[in-house]
């Protein structure tokens, strides 16, 4: 599926502009994004519910821009289930197959295959209201592949359930995608589910795609400001590049790769609080300095410190460090020591790109 | 930015419309069209007929004269008319009927005189003039004797101006129904929302017993015709008045008499209830419910919080009431408002029942239509009360719409605590009411038994021998509940295929806004135009729909026609409520759309369309406005037998029809809450758990 | 009546769906005549009945209303006309659509029994007479006596101020009966003298009503003490026991015929003259003589109960021709004088 120079307008109102994107087959995607970033939009204008204002749309080969939905092949599965609430399970799944000359045994044989396949067998005669909500969004994807689609769209599926049927239901989509090999665009703005999820990533904001890639890619290296803060915790430092490998912050000068900024030029140092290094660091080494622990929060798994200097001025860096790091070293509030940035672990954006 | 915008537009994708898009728009076109034709080119008919004159047309008419001296110079009619002071330009307009003798342009006429005219209509398809009732229809001289001249009258033609306008504002007997329509819209409305009010506080605030069955009787002025009120008050406070009858039978006749002829005799005459006062009384009944429910709507949503705040800052009952009850309801009282003077101002029911000579718009249309047939006149009242109509309109739309917001806000119901006095006296407030809506239906059914009142007091059926006065018998009882059954099923269909298509269609933005203006345009319009814009319209021959005049088709359309807004909204409500991706899972499954419609929608819509069809048969059975010019001799209905029985004076009858409807809703209202829990056990099993 | 195929298709939907049963009836070969009237509805049937009894294969529909509307109605059609035939009409309104070339003269068989005054002078003529109906005078004695009110006897004692606000009159601009009063009061006592008159007693008057029966049935049930309508109306509701006094004014009472007439156009001729000869025969003048004194053909009428004595004697020479040609001024007149009772008079 190829996407090209797509853009939506509402009115004066751009949702979506210039988008281009290749989905492969087979391939699990997530739409990622904060509310009004255009990806529920963009899936929309996949489906041809609301038909984008210019751009094309190829699926298998096909130009299919302007077809009306029913013209086109996909399943979808939305938020609010979309489920018939008068109409049994087995009537809600087996909808897509009526009408098309197949024969009853057939239907039956079909439907129950599907039930059983999201787990929900036994629930066949039940109606919509008398099932738990993770059950009915299993009943909307069992509904949306039975007609086997070419293409899953799910529209934030998950976003309406608790936390931990969420997780659950999260492993059951995935595994049930790789089992099926159907190609899948699902929408989200939980990050956790998209990385947990997908085999790549389309982080969007304000219309258009900062970044397409593997989750790992899209977490270890963000290519915008945005997506870096976006995705995961990030510690955002200013900093003036002094050449194409140093930039000063405060006045620690940080060796990194500064890209093509000019020298002089405000830019924007990002590092993941777990990148860190505290352990054996010596005043000599690459790129480290000494702050001082400001506060030391428990969150549980790890601790969170933030550290500060005269030298870095009014930044502060959080720093993620495992209980077991933290009682080794026997860290405490108001102690002193040195801390490193790994050069690899160190992005450089420009200035102007954080919330720009 | 300037450039990306200039390649867009050229690449601007035009959707490909789906087998089901085309068919969609085709229905909403289709049921779009119906509007038009029933409603907007109606009424323009209307508006055009309003601007027709007839008018004599005495410029074309040539005389001359022969006193035995050979014939005088050709004389034009209009400038002897002129010179005479007979008539002057300007002041033409008459009616279709209007005759001038021709003698009237001599005003030395004798017949016995030997005097010989002779008289020229220069254009033969103007109107111009007859002789012995047969008319000349050559621009020939003709010539006449003395004797036969004084037999030539002029015939007026017809022409388009604003003559009809200037002539119904300089006849006060018609403009001064204005004024009477306003005012007695306005004191109904003040008295109706100041009732209903009272009642739904009643309901809403207090915690007194038998809230069901009070609700349940204040509906009842909804299943009986308008005219019926009309008809209890002759009883009850009438030359014969029962109450008189019952006060006389209780104190002893001396005691009474000197009280109530002060009473009801006093600044009035003797016949008082025959006009603003029994039409003021008669609408506050039949507006009732109307008003109820609205104001229950609005004060129903009151937030509990603000309650418990004030009774926290210690805000003592009156200031509650001051500060909390009544700002919270406004929206809903000005509504309500709106709604009762719309309702007043174009019922024709009520005061052509009780209002005695007290001329109002409503009656003035059925006057100058069906009394005097001067359709033009008519046009140019209707034209006029379509004004304050849809004023009100408006304003309601307008109001509505605030109401809407202030109605998604969350708030926590509000739990009423028992209070012995004050639940008390609600309980007596309210029996109040209900006792005076029973009262006008048990005297109306009481009326309908006797025999020959107040002479012969012996109970008997005879005022249900329909058959024998006017109105169309107990046959126009049938072709009601026929109505009755078409209306709800025809215009059901019609209205929730409407409004899916407009609620759930895509894209075609400008077509569903423009179907959904046409759908709300019938609530603008009066009853009585609309009749009458029917005449104009379906009448004419050369309409090519002129086939369904005099026919039920007409009065289906129309009924149809003149509920439709509030069945639509009835139907986009409950469409609004349904999930909006139901059509696109079902377009994502390549269902057709009216599959989709038939399996889920109207299934589970099933309740509201179940209102709907209710509220067009109880409609459809009670409405006389609309249909009163519309009726056929083979389709007389039983509400319009209401009013032709009591017009001809057979008022007990009348009250016995119009018992026969109230029991006719009566059972269709019970049969539909039976029907409805039916079907909410059997096709909404999916409701509850 | 015509039904278009759609009115059916939606008629048979409708009720198939509604599993009703008010279907109208078996459809017989028979010929179905849309009739035109002004006849009292109780009498409708009657005559309907003994007709057929003559011509049971002709149906007729009854179009029933009070006399200016079924003139008005039948005037407004004039260019689409629905009615196949006028039975019962005023001849004052005959003699206007007369003039409008609205009707087909026919001279039905029998015209020669008839007196020449219940026949239009054109031969053949437009319309032919039935009966004489005669204004009068409906006074309930009981509500009398409780108003202390005197039994007038003639019109100018209804002007007198006891009858203020105790008297009801038909408003002629829609029943025939009410014109008929008005255009007599013209003769009788001039055009001056008559709108004095009216002037008078519009001071009295508590309402007009819109039909011509309504104000002697609310005499007669007590609603008001005097009704001026017409002795046949008078006399039914005293028959019914309503205790009313049948007045006949001593300056003379107005009075005009019932009458037959063709519309011109009717697609069902044949049926329609068999129709106009049945209304002329002595049986069909028997039947208007069980409420009306003077019928068409002479020597004929009986008394009829209840009827005041000396009312064909108090009958005026009434001039129709005067009647139709001022028909439309008179009407206008009146509506400007007394159409509204809360409108101070000019």
């Amino acid at each position: 599926m190829r996407i090209e120079h797509l853009s939506k307008m509402f009115g004066d109102f751009t949702a979506l502009s210039g988008i281009n994107l290749e989905i492969h087959e087979r391939e699990f995607v997530c739409f990622l994004g904060p509310s009004g970033c255009g990806k529920t939009t963009l899936l929309r204008a996949i489906a041809g519910l609301d038909i984008q204002t210019s751009g094309k749309i190829e699926q298998a080969g096909l130009d299919i821009s302007a077809l009306p939905p029913s013209e086109r092949d996909f399943g979808i599965v939305f938020q609010s289930y979309a489920l018939f609430p008068n109409l049994t399970v087995v009537k809600n799944v087996a909808y897509g197959l009526e009408n098309r000359k197949l024969p009853r045994g057939e239907i039956r044989t079909r439907v129950a295959e599907l039930l059983a396949l999201v787990g929900l067998g036994d629930q066949g005669d039940k109606y919509p209201a008398q099932l738990s909500g993770g059950q009915q969004q299993r009943v909307a994807l069992a509904r949306a592949i039975a007609t086997s689609p070419g293409l899953l769209l799910l529209d934030e599926p998950l976003s309406a359930l608790d936390a931990k049927v969420r997780v659950y239901l999260r492993h059951e989509i995935r595994s049930l995608q790789r089992r099926l090999g159907v190609t899948t665009v699902m929408v989200t703005h939980d990050q956790e589910e998209a990385l947990t999820m997908a085999d790549r990533i389309v982080v969007m904001n304000q219309g258009v795609i900062e970044q397409i890639g593997a989750p790992m890619d899209i977490y270890r290296r963000p290519a915008t400001a945005f997506v870096a803060d976006f995705i995961g915790t990030m510690n955002f430092l200013p900093g003036v590049a002094e050449g194409p490998d140093r930039v000063r912050v405060g006045q620690v000068v940080l060796a990194c790769d500064a890209g093509d900024a000019e020298p002089g030029a405000q830019v924007t140092l990002a590092v993941r609080p777990e990148d860190i290094a505290l352990q054996d660091v010596k005043s000599s080494a690459e790129n480290a300095f000494e702050v001082e622990i400001g506060s030391m929060e428990f969150l549980g798994s790890f601790f969170r410190a933030e550290l500060a200097d005269e030298a870095m001025a009014d930044t502060r860096l959080r720093a993620d460090w495992s209980i077991n790091l933290v009682r080794r070293h026997g860290l405490e509030q108001g102690q002193r020591l040195h801390i490193a940035l790994p050069r690899d672990r160190i992005r450089v954006y420009p200035q102007s790109s954080l919330h720009g | 930015m300037a450039n990306l915008t200039a390649t867009e537009s050229a690449g601007r994708v035009r959707p490909k419309l789906g087998r089901d898009d085309w068919a969609m728009r085709g229905l909403m076109v289709a049921i779009g069209l119906y509007l038009i034709v029933s409603l907007a080119l109606p009424l323009y008919a209307m508006m055009s007929k309003s601007f027709e004159i007839y008018a004599y047309q005495p410029q074309l008419i040539e005389f001359q004269v022969n006193e035995g001296q050979g014939w005088r110079p050709v004389l034009n009619a209009l400038d002897l008319g002129e010179e005479l002071g007979v008539l002057k330009r300007g002041e033409l307009v008459t009616t279709a009927d209007g005759r001038l003798q021709a003698t009237r342009f001599f005003p030395d006429f004798s017949f016995l005189s030997e005097t010989r005219y002779r008289i020229r209509n220069t254009e033969p398809a103007s109107g111009g003039f007859m002789i012995r009732g047969t008319r000349i229809v050559h621009d020939e001289w003709v010539e006449y004797s003395s004797g036969d001249f004084r037999r030539v009258t002029l015939r007026p033609g017809i022409s388009t101006g604003l003559g009809n306008y200037l002539s119904y504002f300089s006849t006060p007997a018609l403009f001064t129904s204005i004024y009477n329509s306003l005012t007695i819209a306005l004191i109904s409305t003040l008295v109706t929302v100041s009732l209903a009010f009272g009642f739904a506080y009643a309901l809403t605030r207090s915690s007194m017993p038998f809230k069901g069955a009070f609700k349940a009787i204040a509906m009842v002025p909804i299943l009986v015709p308008s005219l019926l009120p009309g008809i209890a008050l002759i009883y009850l406070f009438g030359k014969q008045s029962l109450v008189l009858k019952v006060l006389q039978w209780m104190f002893g006749e001396e005691a009474v008499a000197g009280l109530w002829t002060s009473l009801i005799q006093g600044a009035y005459g003797p016949t008082e209830i025959y006009g603003p006062i029994g039409i003021v009384i008669a609408s506050v009944f039949f507006t009732f419910p109307h008003a109820l429910l609205i104001i229950l709507t609005a004060m129903a949503i009151a937030d509990a919080r603000l309650y418990e705040a004030a009774t926290a800052l210690r805000a003592p009952k009156s200031r509650i009431f001051w500060t909390v009850t009544l700002p919270g309801a406004r929206y809903g009282l000005i509504s309500a408002g709106f709604v009762v003077f719309n309702l007043v101002i174009t019922d024709f029911g009520v005061p052509k029942v009780i209002g005695g000579q007290f001329n109002v718009l409503a009656v003035d249309i059925y006057k100058q239509v069906i009394g005097q047939q001067n359709f033009q006149m008519g046009a140019v009242v209707s034209v006029v009360l379509l004004i304050p109509a849809l004023i009100a309109f408006t304003v309601d739309r307008f109001v509505q719409r605030k109401q809407v917001a202030q109605l998604s806000a969350r708030a926590v119901p509000y739990e009423p605590k028992p209070n012995r006095r004050f639940d008390n006296l609600m309980l007596s407030y309210c029996g109040l009411v209900a006792v005076f809506i029973l009262g006008v239906l048990a005297v109306c059914q009481y009326a309908a038994l006797i025999k020959f009142w107040p002479y012969n007091l012996s109970f008997s059926l005879n005022n249900y021998n329909f058959d024998v006065m006017d109105g169309g018998g107990w046959e126009a009882y049938g072709n009601s509940i026929r109505l009755g059954f078409y209306t709800a099923i025809c215009g059901t269909a019609l209205v929730f295929l409407g409004a899916y298509l407009v609620e759930k269609g895509r894209g075609f933005g400008y077509g569903r806004a423009g179907f959904q203006f046409l759908a709300m345009m019938p609530m603008a319009v009066p009853g009585m135009v609309l009749g009458l814009a029917y005449i104009f319209f379906f009448n004419d021959p050369a309409n090519p729909l002129n086939g369904i005049y005099a026919t039920m088709g007409i009065l289906v359309v129309c009924t149809v026609t003149h509920f439709y807004t509030v069945s639509h909204l009835t139907a986009v409500t409950a469409l609004k409520q349904m999930d909006p991706e139901f059509e696109s899972v079902s377009q994502s499954l390549k269902q057709p759309f009216y599959r989709t419609f038939g399996r889920v929608t109207a299934p589970v819509c099933a309740p509201a369309i179940l209102d709907i069809s209710i509220y067009l048969f109880v409609n459809a059975m009670t409405t006389v406005s609309a249909v009163v010019f519309l009726y056929s001799p083979d389709t007389t209905l039983a509400s319009v037998a209401v009013l032709n029985m009591d017009d001809a004076g057979d008022v007990a009858p009348a009250a016995a029809m119009g018992m026969m409807i109230f029991y006719t809703n009566a059972t269709v209202r019970l049969v539909h809450a039976f029907l409805t829990k039916g079907v909410l056990t059997r096709t909404q099993a999916w409701r509850g758990r | 009546m015509r039904k278009n195929p759609i009115t059916r298709l939606i008629g048979a939907a409708a009720m198939g769906a509604a599993a009703m049963t008010l279907v109208t009836g078996p459809v017989l070969a028979k010929t179905e005549l849309t009739v035109y009237t002004a006849v009292e509805a109780e009498d409708l049937k009657r005559y309907a009945a003994a007709f057929n009894e003559d011509y049971p294969d002709i149906e007729i529909k009854w179009v029933r209303d009070s006399t200016g509307i079924v003139t008005a109605k039948l005037l407004a059609e004039k260019n689409n006309p629905q009615a196949d035939v006028v039975w019962g009409l005023a001849a004052t309104s005959l003699l206007l659509m007369k003039g409008e070339g609205m009707l087909e003269p026919y001279a039905p068989n029998g015209l020669e029994n008839l007196d020449a005054k219940f026949r239009d002078s054109d031969n053949p003529p437009y319309w032919t007479g039935m009966d004489a109906w005669v204004a009068s005078v409906c006074f309930n004695t009981v509500e009398g006596k409780k108003y202390n009110l005197p039994v007038p006897s003639s019109w100018k004692d209804l002007t007198k101020a006891v009858y203020k606000g105790h008297v009801a009159m038909p408003n002629p601009n829609s029943s025939g009966t009410g014109f008929l009063d008005v255009s007599s009061w013209l003769q009788i006592f001039g055009e001056k003298g008559g709108w004095a008159f009216m002037d008078d007693l519009h001071k009295n008057i508590s309402h007009y009503t819109h039909s011509g029966s309504k104000p002697c049935k609310q005499a007669a049930a007590g609603e008001i003490p005097i009704g001026v309508s017409f002795a046949f109306r008078g006399a039914k509701s005293k028959a019914a026991g309503a205790p009313l006094e049948i007045v006949v004014p001593s300056e003379g009472i107005g009075w005009d015929m019932e009458a037959t007439a063709i519309i011109r156009g009717t697609e069902k001729l044949d049926a329609v003259k068999k129709l106009v000869d049945w209304t002329i025969t002595e049986k069909a003048n028997r039947l208007y003589n069980q409420g009306y004194a003077v019928v068409a053909i002479p020597g004929l009428a009986k008394p009829v109960k209840y009827f005041p004595a000396g009312i064909t004697e108090a009958m005026i020479d009434n001039d129709f021709e005067f009647a139709a040609r001022n028909r439309n001024r008179i009407l206008t007149e009146w509506q400007s004088r007394y159409d509204s009772k809360s409108e101070p008079k000019k």
